[in-house]
C-alpha cells in the first residue's frame, strides 16, 4: 500500500505535459542517434574482414581486384580510385553550381520583376524534383555527347596543352561530364537556400545603404552577400552532401573505368558508382568490400560536414550575434 | 547478410499452397496436376527475359503452376540458392568447387546444373570508315591489354587485307558492373593469351589494364560508350548487338576461319565441344563454322529436399523449356541447346529431388 502511494505521487509527476513532451522528443532523438550508430557498427563489422586486412591500403591503395570466395579473403580492395571519383566530381560540381546558384538567387531576390523571380524560383526548385536518373539518361543520351563532348575537345586541344589534368585524348563520359550533370543537380538546392537567407536581409538596412547613395550592385556586394555568406556556405555544404551521395547519374556519367585517369576528360568511378553497378554481381567477399566502401563514404562525408560546421561556426559567428539583437 | 525476407516469403507461400491443397483435396478433385504450387527462382540477369516469357508461356501449360523469376544476378542468384532462399537458381557462370561443397552442406545433397540456353560475346567497334573488321583471339587480347593502341597497328592490318586502317587511338570499352557477359569474355582471352591469363585473368569483373579504357553500366551502357567514342571497340551480348544494329567484328576460330556472331554460328560452337559429366563446362577452341566467344547459361536445382508437388512442377516445367522452348528462345535472340547436350540436360532434370 505504501508502495502504491509512492508510485501514485511519481505517476502524477510524470504526467504532466511539458515533462512528456520531454520524453518524447528525448526517444526521438536519441532513434535518430541509435539508427545512425547501428547502421554505423553493423556496416564495419560486415566490412571489417576486408578493412582489418588491407589496413590504410584500403583508403590508399588504387589497385580493386575483387576475388569470388564465400569464405575468405582473396582479392585486392585499393579504393583511392573511388574516393578521387567522388571528391573530383563533387568538386567540379560545386565549383559550377555554386557561383551559377548565388547569382540566380541574387537576381531572384535583388533585380528580378516580381513575376519573373516567381517563375525562375519555381522552375529551378522544379528541377530539384527531377530523379536522378533522368539527368544521367539525359546527360547520357543527349547532352554530353552532343553539347559537352565538343566543348571537352576545343578544352583538351587548347588549354589542355599547358594546364595539368585537362589534357587529352578526351573520352565521351568522364569526370567532367559526371561533374557539369552532377552541378545541375546541386544548383537548385543551393539557389533554394541561399535565396531563402538573402530574402531574410533587413529592408532597413537595405534602405539605408541606399540613403547613402549606394548602387545596386553595391548594396548587393556590401549588404545582401556579407549578411548571406553563412547561409551560402550552409547551402554549399547540402549541396557537397548530395554530390558525395549521388549514386546512378554519377555511376552512368562518370566513364566507369577502375582507373585514377592524369584528366578531367578520362573515365573513373565514384564510391557510390562502384557499390551500386557491382554488387549484384559480388561474391560475398566482394559484397564486405562495397560495404567498406560504403562505410569509407560515411566517414568522408562525416569529416565534411563537420568541416562545414566549423567553417560556418567560424566565419557566420560574428553576423550571426548581430541578427540575433 | 541473412536477409530472412525470402524466408519468410516462402513460408507464406508454402502455407498458402499447403492451405489451397488442402481446400481443394476437401473438393477431392484428386488430380494432383490441379494443386495449385508455387515455385520461386532467382538469379542471372541474361536469361531473365527468356525465363519470364517461358514462366509466362507455360501458365498456358500448366495453370495450376505459378513460378517467380527475380532478375537478380548469378551473385546474388547463387547465394540465394545456396542459403535455401529460392527453390531453384540460374547462374551464367556454374558454380565454383567452394560454392559447390557449401551449397551440398547446406542442403545435405548435390546441386544440379542444367545448361538452358548458350550465348555470344560479340566484338562491337566504331571506327570511322571501317565496315568489315576481322580480328584474332591474340590481337583481340592485345588490345584489351592495351599492347596495341592504334588502328593501323601492324597485327590488325595483316588480319584485313584490303582494309584502309586509320591512324587513330584505340578506346576499349568494358563492362564496369559485374557480368556473366565479362566472365564468357575473360574467360576466351584467358584461353588465347597467355599475358591475358597471368594478368587481368577471368572473372565476372576483372582489372582493365588498357591505359585508354572506358566502362559502361550493361550492355547499354557499354553500347552507348562504342558509339560515343570514335576509335572504341568492346564487347556486348549478341543479341543485344542484333537488336541495336551495332557493326561487329568477324572473329577467327580455332581452325582460323572468320565468323560473324549469329544464333546459327553460335549453336554450332556449342555442337562441338567435350563436355563433362556435371555439365559445368566453358565453350572454347571452337573450330569449324563455330563462333569462337560463348558460353552457356545455368538453371541450378537440389537433388533433394523438395514437397513432392514443387518437384514435379519444377521438373515438368523445365522439361517443358528445354523440350519446347526453343522457338521462343529463337525468337528472343538465344541460341537453344544442340540436341546431344540437350539430352544430357534433362538427365540432370530427372536427378531433380531423386535423392529424397
Amino acid at each position: 500500500m505504501a508502495a502504491t502511494g509512492i508510485s501514485s505521487g511519481r505517476r502524477r509527476r510524470l504526467l504532466r505535459p511539458d515533462e512528456i513532451f520531454r520524453v518524447v522528443l528525448g526517444v526521438a532523438g536519441a532513434g535518430v542517434l541509435a539508427i545512425l550508430a547501428t547502421m554505423l557498427i553493423s556496416t564495419t563489422v560486415q566490412a571489417w574482414p576486408v578493412l582489418s586486412r588491407e589496413g590504410w591500403g584500403f583508403v590508399t591503395g588504387s589497385v580493386w581486384d575483387p576475388g569470388t570466395s564465400r569464405s575468405e579473403i582473396t582479392g585486392e580492395y585499393g579504393a583511392l580510385a573511388f574516393v578521387v571519383g567522388t571528391l573530383v566530381t563533387s568538386g567540379i560540381a560545386l565549383a559550377v553550381a555554386v557561383p551559377l546558384a548565388v547569382a540566380v538567387a541574387l537576381y531572384i531576390t535583388q533585380a528580378a520583376p516580381r513575376r519573373v523571380a516567381a517563375g525562375l524560383t519555381y522552375t529551378i526548385e522544379l528541377l530539384a524534383a527531377v530523379p536522378s536518373v533522368v539527368f544521367g539518361l539525359w546527360g547520357l543520351l543527349f547532352f554530353v555527347p552532343t553539347v559537352l563532348r565538343p566543348l571537352m575537345d576545343v578544352v583538351a586541344n587548347t588549354l589542355g596543352t599547358f594546364v595539368p589534368f585537362l589534357g587529352g585524348p578526351v573520352v565521351t563520359y568522364n569526370y567532367f561530364a559526371a561533374g557539369i550533370v552532377l552541378s545541375f543537380m546541386v544548383m537548385p538546392i543551393v539557389m533554394a537556400v541561399s535565396r531563402e537567407v538573402m530574402a531574410g536581409t533587413p529592408v532597413t538596412e537595405i534602405g539605408a545603404a541606399y540613403a547613402l547613395g549606394a548602387t545596386r550592385w553595391e548594396v548587393m556586394r556590401h549588404v545582401v552577400l556579407p549578411r548571406a555568406r553563412p547561409g551560402i556556405i550552409g547551402a554549399t555544404m547540402l549541396g557537397l552532401g548530395r554530390a558525395l551521395g549521388e549514386t546512378i547519374a554519377v555511376a552512368m556519367l562518370i566513364g566507369g573505368s577502375q582507373q585514377i585517369p592524369s584528366s578531367v576528360f578520362r573515365g573513373g568511378q565514384s564510391m557510390a558508382g562502384i557499390i551500386a553497378v557491382t554488387f549484384q554481381e559480388a561474391a560475398p567477399e566482394n559484397v564486405k568490400a562495397l560495404i567498406g566502401v560504403g562505410v569509407l563514404l560515411f566517414v568522408i562525408t562525416v569529416v565534411v560536414n563537420m568541416a562545414a560546421r566549423l567553417i560556418v561556426w567560424a566565419t557566420g559567428g560574428y553576423v550571426a550575434k548581430e541578427q540575433s539583437l | 547478410m541473412k536477409p530472412s525476407r525470402p524466408t519468410t516469403l516462402l513460408i507464406v507461400l508454402a502455407l498458402v499452397a499447403a492451405a489451397c491443397g488442402g481446400a481443394s483435396n476437401d473438393d477431392s478433385s484428386g488430380s494432383p496436376s490441379s494443386e495449385p504450387v508455387e515455385l520461386l527462382g532467382a538469379g542471372a540477369s541474361f536469361p531473365a527475359p527468356l525465363y519470364q516469357e517461358w514462366i509466362g508461356a507455360y501458365r498456358q501449360v500448366e495453370p495450376g503452376v505459378s513460378i517467380n523469376y527475380q532478375s537478380i544476378g548469378s551473385g546474388g542468384g547463387i547465394e540465394q540458392f545456396i542459403g535455401q532462399q529460392t527453390d531453384f537458381g540460374a547462374s551464367d557462370a556454374f558454380l565454383t568447387d567452394e560454392e559447390l561443397a557449401d551449397a551440398t552442406a547446406a542442403r545435405g545433397c548435390e546441386p544440379v546444373h542444367i545448361p538452358t540456353v548458350f550465348g555470344a560475346v560479340a566484338v562491337a567497334y566504331n571506327v570511322e570508315g571501317v565496315d568489315s573488321l576481322t580480328l584474332s583471339g591474340p590481337v583481340l587480347a592485345d588490345i584489351f591489354l592495351g599492347k596495341i593502341t592504334r588502328w593501323n597497328d601492324p597485327a590488325i592490318a595483316a588480319l584485313n587485307p584490303g582494309v584502309v586502317m586509320p591512324d587513330a587511338d584505340i578506346v576499349v570499352a568494358h563492362r564496369s558492373d559485374g557480368s556473366g557477359t565479362t566472365s564468357i569474355f575473360t574467360t576466351y582471352l584467358s584461353s588465347v593469351s597467355d599475358d591475358w591469363k597471368n594478368g587481368p585473368g577471368a572473372g565476372k569483373q576483372v582489372e582493365w589494364p588498357a591505359p585508354n579504357s572506358v566502362g559502361g553500366e550493361k550492355n547499354d551502357g557499354v553500347t552507348a560508350q562504342i558509339q560515343q567514342n570514335p576509335g572504341s571497340v568492346g564487347y556486348v551480348e549478341l543479341s543485344y548487338a542484333i537488336e541495336t544494329g551495332i557493326p561487329v567484328a568477324k572473329m577467327l576460330n580455332e581452325d582460323g576461319n572468320a565468323v560473324e556472331p549469329t544464333l546459327e554460328s553460335t549453336a554450332a560452337a556449342a555442337d562441338g565441344i567435350a563436355i563433362p559429366d556435371d555439365l559445368r563446362f566453358n565453350i572454347l577452341g571452337v573450330g569449324g563454322d563455330g563462333y569462337p566467344i560463348a558460353g552457356a547459361t545455368w538453371l541450378l536445382a537440389w537433388t533433394c529436399g523438395y514437397d513432392e508437388a514443387e518437384a514435379a512442377a519444377l521438373k515438368a516445367w523445365i522439361t517443358w523449356a528445354l523440350e519446347d522452348g526453343d522457338d521462343l528462345a529463337r525468337e528472343l535472340l538465344y541460341s537453344p541447346l544442340p540436341d546431344s547436350l540437350q539430352a544430357k540436360a534433362l538427365a540432370k532434370v530427372a536427378l531433380i529431388d531423386a535423392e529424397r
